[in-house]
């Protein structure tokens, strides 16, 4: 069997919306159309019927009741929603916020927006590992602390961060915890009935469902409550006003479906995959898995390959679709800030692939991606100045550079 | 990042790379730049006892732009005497790939690695004299 490239390997930037996902849209963008808040005819009432059943659909995976689901625009929106509008209706109680340096964007950027507010924040640095200590965390915690924010599973590393124990530490402090899961969801068994966790935030497009589309649990028991950021027809329990996008809700709502009752089997298949993945590049030699590979979903594989440097690293691996640690912007590479708070160099942050896969990968891409990477770095190394040093047994930290 | 096709051609089938013998006093060596800063150009240079440039390897760890500046130097050193090697211009390495502005900084570099090669060869041939 040939592959066809380049091959699909970035599925925690995005997966394709699954073929059933997408059937089961379509009618409510043409048929359906209607508006799910018109109370007064068949089309609002389709509609919303539809939307109800997804809510569903979404409370299911995560063990949660339908009415502490709020659909938003997708899981950034619903970080928004959580972070700032917690610490806004709690700010009378504290000011202070706890989160972790390796958190997504959307969630590092509204804290630092409440601190431009007059907020204080504390920025967790992860153990090497990328997992967060506990006993540093309770260490973080103010008697003004009101707010955690943890995310469940790390989008560039997939580590799993023990959400169950952070989660009782905040409950004994009254603090309330909020976590970003859109990386989390179909991976990992979520149970909200058990899990001491107050907000969390989904997306569907991580999870074989639309874009655009994404829902934040509030709980109920004990009542949660939060400022709405978006105001207007009071939709949502007045939470976040706007028309519900319906076929993007039913398709969140069949990704979830799915997802609930194809994890266990899909997860195996791709331990598989993963370890296979894994064996095959361990058979190079210098490379470095970042991030703890025990407490970690098999979705994600995140290696720095030594002695090459990233920019080249993407030019030679163009037949595979992966994201790279060296954010490429227009004047310079910045390393990824997440390597960075593990303690990585510059040098390895820059030559780091996240290889992620998902519902769609075969063996043979695997295979073919083994391969690639097998003779890619080979080449770049037979180039590499620092690899010839470094077979010559010289120690590159020790050498001193004419910097430029 | 667009690629200009030159750059790509001396990507994919970088001229003259490898490592000539460092401690011969017919070999000049250039290292320059910084792993932490993205680039590290090795250039060597051999002379002929008429002191033309016969030989010229590279081994570079940096961006495409980088490696496509000092394969490419390789080529246009051959053949030339030590004074006409020095007056390689990075401007004109970066014209003949069309480095975006970006990327200046690799034929920059090439330009330093050149000089660091030449002046390594004249210190080691001075030695000799002395000797």
């Amino acid at each position: 069997m040939t592959v066809k490239t380049p091959i699909y390997l970035d599925y925690s930037a995005t997966t394709p919306v699954d073929p059933r996902v997408a059937e089961k849209m379509i009618p409510y963008i043409t048929e359906f159309f209607g508006n799910p808040a018109s109370r007064s005819h068949s089309f609002g009432w389709t509609a919303e019927k539809a939307v109800e059943n997804a809510r569903e659909e979404v409370a299911k995976l995560v063990n949660a009741d339908p009415r502490e689901i709020v659909w938003t625009s997708g899981a950034t929106e619903s970080n928004n929603l959580a972070i700032k509008g917690a610490a806004h209706f709690y700010s009378g109680k504290g000011k202070h916020i706890i989160t972790v340096m390796t958190e997504h964007k959307a969630v590092i950027d509204p804290v630092r927006e409440l601190e431009r507010e007059g907020f204080e924040a504390t920025f967790l640095q992860p153990e090497p590992n990328g997992l967060v200590d506990i006993e540093k965390f309770k260490a973080a915690i103010r008697p003004d602390t009101v707010l955690a924010s943890v995310m469940f599973v790390n989008n560039e590393i997939g580590v799993i961060q023990d959400i169950e124990a952070i989660g009782n530490i905040c409950r004994e402090h009254g603090i309330i915890f909020h976590v970003d899961a859109a990386q989390a969801t179909g991976k990992v068994a979520i149970d909200l009935e058990k899990l001491p966790v107050d907000l969390m935030s989904f997306s569907a497009h991580k999870t074989y469902g639309p874009k655009g589309i994404g829902a934040l649990y509030v709980r109920r028991k004990p009542r949660v409550r939060l400022e709405a950021q978006m105001h207007g027809g009071g939709h949502e329990r007045g939470l976040r006003s706007g028309t519900l996008a319906t076929h993007q809700i039913v398709g969140m709502g069949e990704a979830f479906r799915i997802a609930r009752e194809e994890m266990e089997l899909e997860n195996a298949r791709i331990r598989r995959l993963r370890d296979r993945l894994l064996a095959g590049l361990q058979e190079i030699d210098e490379v470095y898995v970042n991030g703890d590979l025990k407490q970690r979903v098999p979705h994600n594989l995140n290696i720095s390959f030594n002695f090459v440097e990233g920019e080249s690293l993407i030019m030679a691996v163009k037949d595979i679709a992966v994201s790279s640690g060296s954010a490429c912007t227009s004047a310079s590479l910045e390393p990824s800030y997440v390597l960075r708070a593990l303690g990585r160099s510059d040098e390895l942050a820059h030559s780091s692939i996240r290889f992620s896969i998902g519902r769609f990968t075969t063996e043979e891409d695997v295979d073919y991606t083994v391969a690639l990477m097998k003779s890619k770095i080979g080449k770049l190394r037979e180039l590499s100045p620092l690899w010839e040093m470094h077979q010559e047994g010289i120690d590159l930290s020790k050498v001193e550079w004419a910097a430029h | 990042m667009a690629y200009s096709d030159k750059v790509l051609d001396h990507y994919e089938n970088p001229r003259n790379v490898g490592s000539l013998d460092k401690n011969d006093p017919h070999v000049g060596t250039g290292m320059v730049g910084a792993p932490a800063c993205g680039d590290v150009m090795k250039l060597q240079i051999k002379v002929n006892d008429s002191g033309i440039i016969e030989d010229a390897k590279f081994k570079t760890y940096g961006c495409g732009s980088a490696i496509a500046s000092s394969s490419l130097v390789t080529e246009w050193l051959k053949g030339k005497s030590l004074d006409e090697a020095a007056q390689i211009k990075n401007s004109a390495i970066a014209e003949e790939l069309a480095l975006p502005p970006v990327k200046i900084h690799c034929s920059v570099l090439a330009e330093d690695a050149i000089k660091a090669a030449v002046a390594d060869l004249k210190s080691k041939q001075s030695d000799k004299e002395v000797a």
